[in-house]
């Protein structure tokens, strides 16, 4: 009797210090809560809020044109700068336009192509397909923009698949920026879409022919308004990679600058500019996710 | 959703708060030349020569400090790794402009700088004087070279040369005919070549075109591409829009120039001697020459960074590389005319130095060696305000973008 006394209050004793602790963090949740989200706060407010801030603030001071020393007095001349000259109006306009067209053409090949994967490749397959899709991710980034650049030169790949039928190969310049960042960014779009058609259930396309609409109605009515929220989530992706992108520009562009190469150029001796120039796809990024989150796409996650 | 909108806008604002509290306002300590002449700050050059440090940091051009690996048979590193035991890092630099990024980084110690790099580095203070009684091969470096304004400022000498060289005109000799040996062939706006023409990406090509203004219209007055008023400055500029509508791609990438003329997408450009051999080395056909109107050029520095890890190191490269077997071997490799008297003896090719006119300064008179673009005029004049480095950038990028 006594001995089992004694080792209930030695396993109590025992138990104490963790229990005690728990016990704590019980009553104050708040503490609890602020412990688990310490690390990713940091996070988000140091180095990516604080790094963010870092750049627009520097975008209020301007450099020494000699020395190219940054002076650190607050001015608005960068921006004055961004506003008079029409070639950076040019140059975001055009950043826009290649960063619409890459999602467009993004969409029209991945849904499709997600289609197939989801709804008409046996179950089995289905893994081999998304393995097949992801792999090119897993290839260097420069390796596959340099691929294109040599398949896109002068007796190149894409000439000689073209000749014969009268074309040729687009050579480099804003074509051949769209073509290398659709093939870039497509998985990030593919995959989305996949999944959301994945999780289309068939008793909605079941019960749509059953009401008596033909297939490409039920595409229209059923499938697309519901796989639109995955489509926004890849257009996402595409839209904020594309916009910010420079070494595709660079490598296969000719003489097409995009604003990232704006920033690029500036950014190794006039920070301050390079930093008002980079507000710009920030601005273009609010706007767009702003639009999006209005369809009410972003619920639907 | 409201509350925690709040709570996001707060966290930023407060991001903001923080790091405006930590910076701003105070001006920085860099000299300019707004009004006067260059003043660089105050600083020492190394007294003595000690130990080395067992590595140096390097900034380099392509093609100026090659260890074997890009050739076997092209290599003057190893065996000054050998000798000093100072194990040699090289970042090579497409661009003055990306030059002087590194070296204002702090984590090199020795720069090879043309003109328009080294004036920004001396007055910044990024490079420190450097003391040639430490180096025993600066006594052999052409006269020529020696003391010059890209290098010596009010008497102290910040460098010890390289070499210098032309930047001259190449084409593909299968594509391009009758061999080119003026500039009009990139500037000419109904160019057979339309879309395979290439040129330089950066600022400082703008004097390449002030250069062909001022042997095509004279009228505009321009004595030096690197001192251009309002008018000068405005055809120069109206001189690129129209070549950039024949423009196929413009290169900074040595390596890339390289693979375009290989490829044919390029066929006719702006380029350095050691692009037009590595292509020939691979098979292609071109030719390289410099043209009638003359060419913009360089003539290179070696510096050392005030911020200097391994000073020892450096120094002994600098001696290093103006020592007559290596300034023979870069100067051959590069193509350009070597620095040392003492190295036309060393080259392969026995007439190499009086190819590339080492000691001929009567040719090097046309060609206009890289400079940095000032307010006050590099010609002289005091009646007109020239423009500036700064003023180029903008204008290269306004015209890149238009």
């Amino acid at each position: 009797m006594s001995g089992t006394v004694i080792e209930e209050r030695e396993v109590v004793r025992s138990a104490r210090s963790p229990r005690r602790t728990s016990g704590f963090l019980h009553r104050h949740r708040w503490l609890q809560l602020s412990g688990l989200l310490s690390a990713p706060m940091l996070w988000l407010l140091v180095a990516y809020l604080g790094a963010l801030a870092m750049m627009f603030i520097t975008a209020f001071w301007t450099t020494d044109p000699f020395t190219n020393d940054v002076i650190r007095v607050w001015s608005l001349e960068n921006f004055k700068q961004l506003v008079s000259d029409r070639a950076y109006l040019n140059v975001a306009v055009r950043s826009v336009v290649v960063a619409s067209l890459v999602t467009l053409v993004c969409a029209v090949i991945a849904l499709p192509m997600a289609f197939f994967m989801a709804r008409v490749v046996r179950p089995r397959w289905r893994g081999a397909f998304v393995v097949a899709v992801l792999t090119p991710l897993w290839a260097s980034y420069l390796v596959k923009v340099y691929a294109w650049r040599v398949m896109l030169q002068t007796d190149g790949v894409l000439d000689s698949l073209l000749r014969p039928i009268g074309l040729s190969s687009p050579g480099f310049g804003l074509a051949a920026i769209v073509i290398v960042l659709t093939y870039l960014w497509l998985p990030y779009m593919i995959l989305p879409v996949y999944a959301g058609l994945e999780r289309l259930p068939d008793s909605y396309v079941d019960a749509s022919s059953d009401l008596g609409a033909r297939t490409a109605r039920t595409f229209r009515s059923v499938m697309l308004p519901m796989v639109f929220p995955s489509l926004v989530a890849g257009s996402i992706f595409t839209f904020s990679l594309s916009l910010g992108d420079y070494i595709t520009a660079q490598i296969v562009g000719g003489k097409v600058q995009l604003i990232g190469n704006v920033v690029q150029t500036n950014i190794v001796l006039n920070l301050p500019f390079a930093a008002a120039v980079a507000t710009i796809p920030v601005a273009v990024m609010v706007i767009y996710l702003a639009v999006v989150s209005r369809t009410g796409a972003l619920d639907n996650l | 959703m409201r509350a925690s909108r709040r709570a996001t806008l707060a966290t930023v604002a407060g991001a903001l708060v923080l790091v405006a509290a930590g910076c701003g306002g105070d001006d920085s300590g860099g000299t300019t030349t707004a009004t006067g002449g260059l003043r660089p700050p105050k600083l020492e050059a190394l007294k003595t020569l000690g130990p080395g440090e067992g590595q140096v940091n390097l900034v380099a051009w392509a093609g100026y400090v090659e260890d074997g690996s890009n050739d076997p048979k092209v290599d003057w590193v190893t065996g000054f790794e050998k000798a000093t035991g100072c194990q040699v890092n090289v970042k090579i630099g497409n661009s003055s402009d990306e030059m002087v990024q590194l070296i204002k980084s702090g984590q090199y110690d020795a720069v090879s700088a043309s003109g328009d790099a080294s004036l920004r580095l001396i007055a910044a203070g990024d490079v420190a004087p450097v003391n040639t009684a430490l180096i025993p091969n600066y006594k052999d470096v052409f006269d020529g070279l020696k003391n010059q304004p890209w290098n010596t400022v009010n008497g102290v000498n910040y460098g010890v040369p390289h070499g210098r060289g032309a930047n001259l005109l190449m084409w593909r000799t299968d594509k391009v005919s009758p061999d080119p040996d003026s500039w009009s062939v990139v500037f000419d706006p109904s160019s057979p070549y339309k879309g395979k023409i290439t040129a330089y990406d950066s600022p400082i090509y703008i004097a390449d075109a002030a250069l062909y203004l001022m042997a095509t219209r004279p009228d505009l007055g321009i004595k030096n591409p690197y001192a251009l008023d309002d008018k000068q400055f405005q055809a120069s500029i109206d001189l690129l829009k129209q070549q950039k509508g024949t423009i196929g791609e413009y290169w900074v990438d040595y390596l890339k120039e390289v693979q375009a003329f290989k490829s044919g997408d390029s066929v006719v450009g702006t380029t350095w001697q050691v692009i037009a051999n590595v292509a020939q080395g691979e098979g292609t056909p071109v030719k390289a020459t410099l043209p009638k109107e003359g060419a913009t050029g360089w003539s290179d520095t070696w510096m050392v960074a005030t911020k200097a890890k391994h000073p020892n190191c450096a120094y002994m490269w600098l001696n290093h590389i103006i020592s007559p077997e290596a300034n023979a071997a870069v100067a051959e490799y590069f193509g350009e005319a070597p620095s040392n008297k003492l190295a036309c003896a060393k080259t392969v090719d026995p007439n190499h130095c009086a190819i590339f006119h080492a000691d001929d300064e009567a040719y090097f008179s046309k060609v206009w060696y890289w400079n940095t673009p000032i307010q006050q005029c590099l010609d002289g004049r005091t009646d007109v305000r020239c423009k500036n480095y700064a003023e180029w950038t903008q204008a290269w990028t306004s015209l890149r973008n238009s």
